[in-house]
């Protein structure tokens, strides 16, 4: 009895899950799993063929003109400086709108709101929802609030920041929402035993320990508003700019909406430049998520 | 549920004004939470409750957007000879606004996208899920969500000059022109695999192992419990995670703005071109259509119609989300 008992225990204790079930090495699912992985070599093929026609398109154009130079009618003089740095106003400004908005949506879903209420489940079901509102609805939005606010001019910074925020909030809510769930109750349990109130608690205690959820979040959000050109299209980005944008009535245009200019030239050589540009924007989309996977896994606290 | 529960704890002890420090030895504190009334908390909470609110403004600000102009533009355009009209031209001298044009390339593109998307994002999931062990995971799936992270207008540049013109045109020697729906729609799937996979993965893994150990002890192997087993007991959430595809697929601008055309003609094979309502929108925007003209009100009306598809694909997806959390 007790030998039967320890050579249980002894024996070891392979999941099932990975345990080969007899019948594994039979034509069918040997072809089953060939498709499995067939399925997703596609798509990194895919991936992989993207990047390598971009840079032979691009890479003879990938130098310092691109970010010194203006746009110009000669492919051979032009660049994407007030492109870069347009995108640079944009993304910053959608930033200090979002974030703290997003964040204090987010703290109120969770920490403060009361589920059964009819109010909040009305803006769960909504944040939901608005995640998945195709892009340039949120374009059209902003067009018509800056029409009704009597803006003449609307492609300015402070537009395209308002259009990408929009666009951006939900998914900032839904990241830390789920960074804040991640916070055991025993924390702040224990904070209100200490004799803490609840913001006091969320303020201290919650806040602090989500910090790396939410920047990943926040950086993976902000890298999609990077990348978008839809709604920004609407305000009419796609002008030619000459200048530096310098405040946030300044007009602007973007990477992604210089890129789409160059795309649509029938001269060979704004193709090249669109590559380039495209090369730069997919630079600093992997340095965003680069930088957004590192915070996860280094400071992300495991409770 | 569990934040509910510290919340309501909270409320109760507000009027109780002894400390625990202070209570003489003996006597049990009458409350943990010892304090002063704090006005500058509740002013927090209504700054709070207020961010949340935005939420909500955004989206009754879209409807309003939206509806305003489109009503605008449905005193002018009957709404039946909207959608069901086939001749879509808003900006010829004899303007005809039948939105059925439009409608047949995003089915298309849709469509298209789907065929690539569904089976390579079920098999990268099901791989993920039920294959993979989790140092090979953690590796796979951040490759799989930077296809996510590219841009929509670098695919787009990409189907326009390497799957439309080098790989269409040039290597197959297909008969199609500058643009085509074929090309949109493909590389369209691709972007959408991630959003396809990792649902369906969710759903996957949520499937409780004692399902999957069943299935081994009556000895299936391990393609019979993926499939008989594990994918149906997560149909609900792969359902949901198709339904979204579906709605990215008819709301992405860029790539069919740049590779599926711009002539707005009823579509009726994958290598034509053709315009969608995405790519009417992003197209008319390109000309300057001043507020108040018809113009500018027919935006909005393909907005709305744009809109309200989506509203009604989410709302699918989030039901069908629902019920496969419920299942376990």
């Amino acid at each position: 009895m007790r030998s039967l008992q320890d050579s249980l225990a002894g024996a070891p204790t392979m999941p099932l899950k990975t345990g080969r079930a007899p019948g594994e090495r039979r034509a069918a699912p040997l072809v089953f799993l060939i498709l499995l992985w067939l399925s997703l070599a596609v798509a990194v093929i895919f991936l992989i063929t993207l990047i390598v026609n971009i840079v032979l398109e691009g890479g003879s154009r990938f130098g310092l003109p691109l970010f010194t130079e203006y746009p110009s009618s000669s492919p051979d003089r032009a660049g994407a400086r007030p492109a870069i740095l347009g995108s640079m106003w944009v993304i910053g400004t959608t930033a200090v709108l979002t974030i703290p908005l997003g964040v204090a949506a987010a703290v109120h879903l969770e920490e403060f709101a009361d589920r059964k209420h009819w109010f909040n489940r009305v803006i769960e079901l909504n944040v939901q929802n608005l995640a998945a509102v195709p892009s340039i609805v949120y374009g059209l939005l902003a067009l018509a609030f800056l029409t009704l606010v009597g803006v003449r001019d609307k492609n300015i910074v402070i537009g395209g920041a308002l259009a990408l925020s929009l666009l951006i909030l939900p998914v900032i809510i839904i990241a830390t929402r789920e960074a804040i769930r991640a916070v055991p109750a025993e924390i702040r349990d224990g904070s209100l035993a200490l004799g803490a109130t609840k913001w006091q608690t969320t303020w201290r205690q919650v806040l602090p320990a989500s910090v790396p959820g939410i920047a990943t979040g926040s950086i993976l959000a902000l890298s999609r508003a990077l990348g978008e050109a839809a709604p920004l299209l609407l305000l009419g980005a796609l002008v030619f700019v000459s200048f530096d944008p310098n405040g946030l009535l300044s007009g602007f245009t973007t990477l992604p909406i210089q890129i789409f200019n160059w795309t649509g030239r029938p001269q060979e050589g704004f193709h090249e430049l669109a590559a380039a540009a495209s090369l730069l924007l997919l630079g600093l989309l992997l340095v965003m998520n680069g930088l957004a996977i590192f915070i996860r896994n280094r400071y992300q606290k495991r409770w | 549920m569990l934040a509910n529960t510290t919340a309501s704890v909270t409320e109760v002890p507000r009027t109780a004004s002894t400390g625990g420090s202070t209570t003489p030895s003996g006597h049990p504190p009458r409350s943990m939470f010892a304090g002063r009334a704090r006005p500058g908390e509740a002013v927090i909470k209504l700054a709070l409750r207020l961010a949340a609110a935005v939420a909500m403004l955004t989206t009754i600000g879209i409807v309003i957007a939206l509806l305003v102009p489109a009503i605008g533009f449905f005193r002018e355009v009957p709404v039946f000879d909207f959608l069901f009209g086939d001749r879509w031209a808003p900006r010829f001298a004899d303007a005809s606004f039948g939105v059925i044009p439009l409608v047949t390339a995003t089915l298309w593109t849709t469509a298209i996208a789907l065929v690539v998307a569904v089976p390579l994002g079920l098999g990268a999931a099901i791989l993920l899920s039920e294959y993979a062990r989790p140092g090979l995971r953690k590796v796979l799936k951040p490759i799989l969500e930077l296809l996510a992270g590219v841009p929509t207008v670098v695919y787009g540049l990409f189907a326009l000059q390497f799957i439309q013109a080098t790989v269409f045109r040039e290597w197959l020697r297909l008969d199609t022109g500058a643009f085509s729906v074929l090309a949109a729609g493909l590389v369209m799937g691709i972007m959408i695999i991630p959003t396809v996979a990792s649902i369906s993965e969710d759903a996957m893994s949520a499937v409780p192992m004692a399902l999957r150990q069943g299935s081994f002890a009556l000895g299936a192997n391990r393609m019979q419990t993926s499939l008989r087993v594990v994918f149906p007991a997560a149909l609900s959430g792969i359902m949901a995670a198709i339904v979204l595809g579906i709605s990215r697929a008819v709301g992405e601008t860029m790539i069919v703005a740049i590779a599926a055309g711009n002539q707005a003609r009823i579509v009726s094979g994958p290598l034509e071109q053709g315009q969608t309502m995405t790519g009417f929108i992003a197209n008319a925007a390109l000309g300057d259509s001043r507020v108040g003209s018809l113009e500018y009100d027919t935006l909005y009306a393909v907005g709305l119609l744009l809109f309200a598809i989506t509203l009604i694909v989410n709302f699918i997806s989030i039901r069908l989300v629902r019920r496969f959390r419920q299942a376990y």
